[in-house]
């Protein structure tokens, strides 16, 4: 039954989800000046790319998507990982995530 | 794939020799491995294999590039050693990271699956961004650390997504089967939306301009050995996976996105010499000038589909050792006169005659003057770019490494003429035997390029 369901959806609502929530975190990128909400946003990005990939995974009938989202996913937390270590040394520094704080390096 | 895996484990073995209290004997460890991987790296030379389902392909691309890789990366940890003399309990961590980031180039080169290129750029990078912000207590370093994860996360999103739309049009991840697909189907806009985001995201990686801005900053802020890593194993990687992904799989992308590269390159060349002109930071000006070679590679890469992985090879070993040479120079100098604007290096050429003509060499080959490697790396790409038909931006590079001279120059009149400020200067044998070797193969290739010809 439930698989009726995704099938029965279209593969462009699914890539029109994604886009619209990686535009999201690509805006939250952009825009935010606290760290910790654009580690979020990047996050999103990534869990952007994951629901495409298992979408088009389940549309293709082809498992490599799937397997791919966990490479994602296990890379996407390593990187998290050094990135909230680096920022923990910027507050020790600094005392504030925020990102315009650091601007002794010329942008 | 033997160079990934030795690779890897010497990675490994430097992290365990901590924990066995064998500090003592990491480096020249690491090193001595190093070297033995660089000479069984090249017994895989002229075998193409493929290994786990098409998931590593070695081939003399491959192998040509990791040598570079590996050579780049034991000038590195010779000079790592005095580098990190007073952080000597984080020594094993920074050899093992040094390690992984020449793991992950290693890995950019002998992809052959989506996968793999993704997961090669992000051991490259999570590396990088560790390296980076390694100074704990220093706010500079922090900041770079921070810019650098900030953009190249970014970009790994951008590149994902790119990586999903090309998945979604061919069905799969493996570059001979999407390189199939494209040559015998129709494409729709999906394949070339994902194309042209994997090339933001991998432009984004090799600092071409309009995606620069992260560069220069990253470059002062880090330690300066790790910023020799960016600019030369760091970015040769970078171009070296660019080259192969676009190369192998989406060849057919790049007409449709010729007007826009050759658009880039023209930009970058532009930004990067005329901002390199106005630095008086030595090692902001390398960066500036990094992102002014990544201009004439893009060059390489505008006409791939005519095969210039041979010059994009020449040019990225003449690039690496005359940078190489330059940061190691810059290290001295920095480490003697503390700071490391280009007024530190007034009268070196009384003070220090050898670092003095080293430095000189170094810079008139990245500027692409005769007798020296830059040159024949700058002739065969643009000959190369002349032969695929995109003459007018070759003219363009031609007019702007005429201007980068300029700036080059600026440095060498400062060693030559300016009045020196007396500091006693003290070399390391180390930094001796890197410079030289760096300066003794820019002669070599600038005399004898035939030497070089091996793809």
């Amino acid at each position: 039954m439930l698989l009726n369901i995704f099938n029965t959806i279209p593969i462009q609502y699914y890539i029109m989800v994604s886009a619209v929530l990686f535009s999201i975190g690509v805006m939250g990128v952009l825009f935010r000046r606290n760290a910790i909400i654009i580690f979020m946003s990047i996050e999103l990005m990534l869990n952007a790319v994951n629901l495409l990939l298992v979408a088009f995974s389940s549309y293709h009938n082809d498992a490599s998507g799937q397997v791919f989202v966990f490479f994602v996913m296990a890379v996407a937390a390593a990187e998290v990982a050094v990135g909230l270590a680096i920022l923990v040394t910027i507050f020790r520094n600094v005392h504030s995530v925020d990102i315009d704080e650091l601007k002794n390096l010329k942008w | 794939m033997k160079t990934l895996l030795y690779t890897s484990a010497l990675a490994f073995i430097c992290m365990i020799t901590e924990m066995l209290n064998l500090r003592k004997f990491i480096l020249p460890v690491a090193i001595v491995g190093l070297c033995v991987v660089f000479g069984i790296n090249f017994w895989e030379w002229g075998n193409a294999q493929s290994y786990y389902y098409n998931m590593v392909v070695t081939d003399d691309f491959s192998v040509a590039f990791s040598g570079l890789f590996l050579f780049l990366g034991i000038l590195i940890l010779l000079l790592s050693g005095n580098f990190y003399k007073n952080e000597e309990s984080k020594l094993s961590d920074y050899l093992a990271i040094t390690l992984f980031t020449i793991v992950g180039a290693i890995a950019l080169v002998s992809f052959g699956n989506m996968a793999m290129f993704f997961l090669g750029i992000e051991v490259l990078s999570i590396s990088l961004y560790v390296l980076a912000g390694s100074k704990k207590k220093e706010l500079r370093s922090n900041e770079a650390g921070m810019k650098y994860f900030l953009m190249g996360s970014f970009a790994s999103g951008i590149l994902l997504f790119g990586i999903a739309l090309i998945y979604g049009e061919t069905g799969s991840f493996d570059l001979q089967q999407i390189a199939e697909f494209a040559t015998n189907n129709q494409l729709s806009s999906l394949f070339y939306v994902g194309a042209g985001m994997i090339l933001i995201a991998m432009l984004f990686k090799v600092s071409a301009a309009p995606f620069h801005f992260w560069a220069p900053d990253v470059y002062e802020g880090s330690p300066t050995l790790t910023t020799a890593t960016m600019a030369t194993l760091a970015k040769v990687a970078a171009f070296a996976a660019f080259y192969r992904l676009f190369s192998s799989s989406l060849v057919n992308a790049i007409p449709a996105f010729a007007w826009v590269l050759s658009g880039v390159a023209a930009l970058t060349l532009t930004i990067g010499n005329f901002s390199a002109l106005q630095q008086d930071s030595f090692k902001r000006m390398l960066a500036y000038s990094g992102i002014s070679h990544a201009g004439y590679l893009l060059l390489g890469i505008l006409s791939l589909y005519g095969k210039t992985d041979n010059a994009i090879f020449f040019y990225s070993v003449a690039y690496g050792i005359s940078s190489m040479a330059a940061f190691a120079v810059a290290i001295v100098v920095a480490a003697n006169a503390g700071s490391e604007k280009i007024e530190a290096f007034n009268g070196l050429g009384k003070r220090k005659p050898f670092l003095a003509a080293a430095l000189t060499i170094a810079i008139l080959s990245m500027a692409g003057i005769p007798p020296f490697a830059g040159f024949f790396g700058k002739y065969y790409i643009f000959s190369e770019a002349i032969r695929n038909g995109h003459l007018y931006i070759t003219l363009f590079a031609v007019v702007a490494s005429i201007v980068s001279v300029y700036y080059y120059f600026k440095v060498i009149i400062a060693m030559y003429t300016e009045e020196s400020s007396e500091v006693v200067f003290s070399i390391k044998p180390a930094y001796t035997v890197v410079i030289g070797i760096c300066i003794a193969l820019t002669l070599a290739l600038g005399l004898f390029p035939g030497i070089l010809q091996l793809l």
